[in-house]
């Protein structure tokens, strides 16, 4: 089942609210989905296209133009290794040969036992560190083989399991908005001569 | 491929003394925007108020909001998310007597080389908080929007911390400070594309839409925005001097820096340096030369190699060579000289490097990241990239060369900017150039292959075959004559 849980509804509509036309909650409901399911499932399109009013098509549409949105069941880890001028310049291109040798797989695959997926990446707005990776979108500096083959290991054994969360999983905690002090989105329909807050006086 | 040595003496490197500030170095400078960042807790409250924080929003309040504009006008706080354009001149835009209008907040930093958005949301997210406010009480802003680049799970945790710790001491919301002066900040999450940095494919995202920009004009997101309203668009580090600036006030942030480029910037550079990091620099007076071989900055080439080439502002931006270290950070001095300061990042390349394949890596970014609207950048794009990974891979020929030429005078018609070379000869072609393209990504997959092989011609030759003139077979009337 990869609708949306009844909870992740919850978190779903407090979003939307946020919000002063539903559609924009899009990507964030999708973001939710995957981290609900590790992936964008055909289901839970479907069912944020019911919650923000707009067609299935209109979700995939706008979904599919992103590239951390994955259409296809993807590893508990995706390993992303910068490609970009920073990091060429420092070696990315054999810390990616050395990458695929250890896992065994190339580039856009995933290992058999579907823990990692690896993958080829743009400037990770790391670059002084170069060269980088993210597992999870979470970076790793100044990659050296050895670190690399650490950083594998200690993904398989568990003991990265409390800093990187599975993948989907954006951050570890989410914005709350107390509902005594929110103002609340403004609707861009109803325009007025000035802000609620700024006494607007008559010409 | 011959960049492509990762070594051990990665790991020897120096690095930054704030572990939990990766790449910051800083240094005997006035620091604006990174006076935190030797806390290793700057990310909370708690030692946001113990340097001061949230006072520059307590005296905006005290102000009337056109006040707080007229100071941040006087202060000429220049844009950092590459235009360069005044925050309080951009603010002057929003037409008279419509509201609702919106602020987004740029937080998407993809640009190759840029590393300081990420840094100040995530060793400082209070200041960036601050900085909101301000900017909606002094633009009279209904909502604001934090879009921070969706690969940044970090600055998303302190961020969505920060903002909920604000939410809770009464600096967002409503009636904020007891005041009638009311604003939410939302958090939203951008799922991974460069050109949404873009800021109309910014509100495009920010509606749900696929990234892709608008066609100009209007040129301003201030007319039209957000859901058809009026709407601020501004950077992460712009926003971030605006807590300086109403506390201090227009001219103690004038006193820094240069009266055209005033108080200071954070540059990142990375590549072939002793100690590549992000600096702030004093902004306008600082140089290149200082920046690449000062010894409170990046104590120059790695391996006491040479320099060969740098890239002054981001992957975007045409290439320098040692004939440019003597510019200083100042927008109209680097746009003569041929490229721009763009976003504040500088990648450098020594005399080992593979210019071909360093070029290559800019100019498949760019194709890859095209949103696909206009046909000189989709196309163009995918062209330049398999003509140069061909010259690259050493199967081009002299005609490929020019064929690159050609393809990018499709995306950028007419004199193509580009550095002065005294080896060369050459004299630079002033920015901007002309283009056919809704937004600049397009242009930039052109820029970096037309910067190398302007500058370094003989690194292409040596790459490609020689077809020579194309041979023509005489085609005679009467055979056998
Ligand atoms: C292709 C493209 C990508 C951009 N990416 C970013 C970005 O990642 N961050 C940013 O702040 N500005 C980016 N910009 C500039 C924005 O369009 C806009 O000028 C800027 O956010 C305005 O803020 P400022 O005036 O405070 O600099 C980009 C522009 C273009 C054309
Ligand atoms: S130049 Fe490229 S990225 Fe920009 S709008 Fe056109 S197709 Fe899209
Ligand atoms: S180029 Fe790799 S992080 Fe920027």
């Amino acid at each position: 089942m990869s609708r949306l849980s009844d909870h992740n509804v919850i978190v779903a509509k407090e979003i939307i609210a946020r919000y002063p036309k539903p559609k924009s909650a899009l990507i964030p409901l999708v973001h939710l989905s995957q981290q609900q399911n590790g992936y964008v499932t055909d289901d839970a399109m479907r069912h944020v296209a019911e919650l923000i009013d707009v067609t299935p098509a209109e979700v995939y549409g706008t979904a599919s133009f992103y590239e951390m949105f994955r259409f296809e069941p993807t590893g508990k880890y995706l390993v992303n290794i910068c490609g970009t001028m920073s990091c060429q310049l420092m070696g990315a291109e054999s810390l990616m040969h050395h990458a695929e040798h250890t896992l065994g797989v190339k580039a856009g695959s995933t290992t058999s036992d579907g823990l990692i997926t690896l993958q080829h990446a743009e400037c990770q707005a790391a670059c002084t560190e170069a060269p980088t990776l993210q597992v999870n979108y979470r970076h790793r500096y100044r990659v050296t083989p050895e670190a690399f083959d650490e950083l594998i290991a200690d993904l398989r054994s568990g003991a990265l399991d409390a800093e990187i969360p599975p993948h989907g999983t954006l951050g570890r905690n989410r914005q709350q908005i107390p509902a005594d002090r929110t103002v609340g989105a403004p609707d861009p329909d109803d325009v007025t001569e000035g802000p609620a807050w700024i006494q607007v006086s008559p010409a | 491929m011959s960049n492509d040595h990762i070594s051990r003496e990665n790991t020897d490197r120096v690095v930054s003394p704030y572990p939990w500030a990766p790449g910051f170095y800083p240094g005997d400078r006035p620091q604006i925007v990174t006076s935190r960042f030797q806390y290793d807790d700057a990310y909370t409250l708690e030692r946001y108020h113990a340097t001061g924080g949230y006072e520059g929003l307590r005296a905006a309040l005290a102000k009337s909001p056109s006040e707080v504009s007229e100071e941040v006008k006087n202060a000429t706080l220049l844009g950092r998310g590459g235009a360069g354009f005044p925050a309080g001149t951009k603010w002057g835009f929003t037409p008279q007597g419509v509201w609702p209008r919106y602020l987004v907040v740029n937080g998407d930093e993809s640009e190759p080389g840029t590393y300081k958005d990420r840094l100040l949301m995530e060793c400082d997210p209070h200041q960036l908080i601050e900085g909101c406010l301000i900017a909606s009480y002094a633009a009279g802003l209904s909502q604001c929007f934090l879009y921070i680049r969706g690969e940044m799970a970090l600055a998303h945790e302190r961020v969505a911390a920060a903002l909920d710790e604000a939410y809770a001491a009464g600096y967002i919301g409503k009636n904020i400070l007891g005041t009638d002066f009311g604003v939410d900040i939302v958090l939203h999450t951008g799922a991974g594309a460069y050109v949404v940095g873009e800021e109309t494919a910014l509100i495009e995202s920010l509606e749900g839409e696929r990234g892709m920009p608008r066609l100009k004009p209007p040129y301003f997101p201030a007319a039209v925005g957000l859901y058809g309203q009026p709407t601020i668009v501004n950077n992460v580090e712009t926003l971030a001097n605006l807590p300086f600036i109403a506390k201090e006030g227009a001219a103690a942030y004038t006193a820094v820096g240069t009266a055209t480029s005033p108080g200071t910037r954070m540059i990142a550079v990375s590549g072939h340096v002793v100690r590549p990091g992000v600096y702030e620099i004093v902004n306008g007076s600082t140089t290149f030369r200082d920046l690449l071989y000062g010894d409170e900055y990046c104590q120059g080439i790695r391996d006491g190699n040479d320099l060969k080439a740098f890239v002054p502002g981001g992957g975007s931006a045409p290439w320098f060579t040692a004939d440019q270290l003597d510019i200083p950070f100042e927008g109209p001095q680097a746009g003569a000289a041929g490229s721009m300061l763009g976003s504040g990042a500088v990648m450098v390349m020594d005399s080992t490097t593979d210019i071909p394949a360093a070029a290559l890596s800019l100019v498949r970014f760019y194709a890859h990241e095209s949103c696909g609207k206009c046909v000189p950048c989709r196309e163009g794009g995918t062209w330049l990239y398999r003509l140069v990974q061909r010259v690259v891979d050493g199967h081009g020929t002299d005609a490929d060369l020019q064929t690159i030429l050609d393809v990018g005078q499709s995306i950028c018609p007419g004199d193509m900017p580009h550095a002065s070379s005294e080896r060369l000869g050459l004299d630079a072609v002033p920015f901007p150039y002309k283009m056919t393209t809704i937004c600049f990504v397009g242009p930039s997959a052109y820029v970096p292959i037309h910067s190398a092989m302007t500058l370094f011609p003989e690194d292409f030759d040596a790459l490609v075959t020689k077809r020579g003139e194309r041979r023509s077979i005489p085609v005679m009337a009467g055979a056998g004559e």
